[in-house]
């Protein structure tokens, strides 16, 4: 049977096992175009869409556990409250077609560099878990999990099976820079947490490197210069943390932009974020 | 359809033997019998050269244009990145099946009365996109309507006229609930 259809976890982790070379289908946005442009012949198809358990999310007063198959429609829908900055960054995914199909899980496993949910959720430390029939459960630090350009550490028996976030107090906001408001891939975006419950400023920068990068010396320099109690930060050292981002960034030049134009407005878009985040 | 570098077909069974499998889809509420199809074939093709169904259009095969937009499950989707294989057990509803025996819909009146059909490709997948922004929400302002029909790209750019018609039966809808389709 080239197709499996399995309708809970260990039925297709069971599949996985058995075929180490099938493909795992979750939105089909990335697979169905790779596979309609030949650029990918399967021999055996894994569809997750009938696992009830993929699609769920949990909310612990410590951790947000987002399923593997839960689309940017329903983060943009169901979870701004929890995730408000990546219900942000989900809006700007595709068209609504797309978003009503792509999934958090594909994002994570095609690990585009320009893959608009990675830079919140390394910004926030995400743990990307993990699951075979024959080890259990691991769990990879998102920086660990990508290993470059569309490259990844999951095991051909593995599957995405969801990704968490501590949850923490305080603004956030991502924003994105491409040729037109939709069905976009970015050309530079980010995603700016002003983290009050550690009083740290997070920062994911994406398109701008071979994976998804924070700004570590840009954030602590900035978390020293912010007021906490007022939320409010000198002119000075918003615009330091958007030049310190443009320099952490590690641009490359292909048909979408300059390595030039993207270090510009990497920056750009990290001080704009930061300020949307503060009071004037 | 176009022979641009692409797409969707089959691959050359010399080279490799197909992988295939038989099975039904529920299209329009109709029981569709797909026999030994490739794994690979995504639904629109499926619709299209399988089952005769072309009001789905082909054009970009990458879900960037949303020439192909239909119902599954009531979901609006790009039929290009479906699966066709694993949507048995959807309920498929395609743009031939909006209508009510050949009657149009309110929404396809509009369009017609609003001029808005130019070449008429992207037409189509546009219907199923305006039925599924006016049934969820049913007053939409102008920036939702922009944002909810971002993904339908009209290439002969009359997007004056396709925004005046969702205005049309938005505002008939308004004055009439009962009689919306």
């Amino acid at each position: 049977m080239p197709i499996s259809r399995p309708t809970d976890l260990a039925g297709a982790l069971e599949v996985l096992a058995e075929v180490p070379t099938a493909d795992v289908l979750a939105g089909g946005t990335d697979a169905m175009v790779e596979i309609s442009f030949d650029h990918r012949r399967p021999e055996h198809v894994v569809a997750l869409r009938r696992i009830d358990a993929l699609r769920e999310h949990r909310v612990s007063p410590a951790v947000l556990e987002l399923g593997a198959t839960i689309t940017y429609m329903q983060i943009e829908t169901e979870l701004a409250e929890h995730a408000p900055g990546l219900a942000m960054a989900s809006r700007t995914v595709g068209s609504p077609q797309i978003r009503n199909a792509g999934t958090i899980g594909g994002n994570l496993g095609t690990a585009s560099p320009a893959g608009d949910t990675l830079p919140w959720l390394l910004a926030m430390d995400a743990e990307v878990e993990l699951t075979s029939a024959a080890r259990g459960t691991r769990h990879l630090p998102l920086a660990a999990f990508i290993t470059g350009p569309k490259r990844t550490a999951r095991e051909a028996d593995e599957l995405i099976t969801s990704v968490r976030v501590p949850r923490v107090e305080g603004p956030q906001h991502t924003a994105k820079i491409g040729p037109r408001n939709a069905m976009v891939i970015s050309v530079a975006c980010v995603a700016v947490i002003v983290d009050t419950t550690n009083r740290v400023v997070r920062i994911g920068m994406g398109s701008v490197g071979p994976g998804p990068l924070r700004a570590t010396d840009a954030e602590a320099a900035v978390s020293e210069a912010i007021d906490w109690e007022a939320l409010r930060c000198p002119e000075a050292a918003i615009g330091a943390f958007g030049r310190a981002c443009a320099e952490a960034a590690r641009p490359i030049t292909d048909h979408r932009s300059t390595a030039e134009y993207r270090r510009h407005a990497v920056g750009v878009l990290a001080a704009r974020s930061l300020r949307r985040c503060l009071n004037a | 359809m176009s022979d641009h570098s692409s797409p969707s077909r089959p691959p050359p069974s010399a080279a490799q033997p197909s992988v295939t499998e038989t099975y039904e889809l529920s299209v329009n509420g109709r029981a569709r019998s797909v026999p030994d199809a490739w794994i690979g074939e995504s639904l629109l093709y499926v619709l299209r050269e399988r089952l005769g169904l072309p009001g789905a259009k082909n054009a970009c095969e990458q879900g960037e244009c949303g020439s192909c937009s239909l119902y599954v499950d009531g979901v609006l989707l790009n039929s290009c990145c479906v699966l066709a294989a694993d949507a048995v057990d959807a309920d498929i509803r395609t743009v031939e099946g909006l209508g009510d025996g050949g009657h149009l819909t309110d929404v396809q009146q509009a369009f017609l009365d609003a001029g808005a059909v130019q070449c008429g490709f992207c037409i189509p997948g546009l219907i199923v996109t305006v039925h599924d922004l006016l049934d969820r929400v049913p007053d939409p302002d102008e920036l939702q309507v922009r944002e909810a029909i971002s993904g339908n790209l009209c290439r002969c750019t009359g997007y004056g006229r396709i925004l005046q018609a969702v205005e049309d039966v938005k505002l008939a809808r308004l004055a009439d609930p009962e009689g919306s389709s």
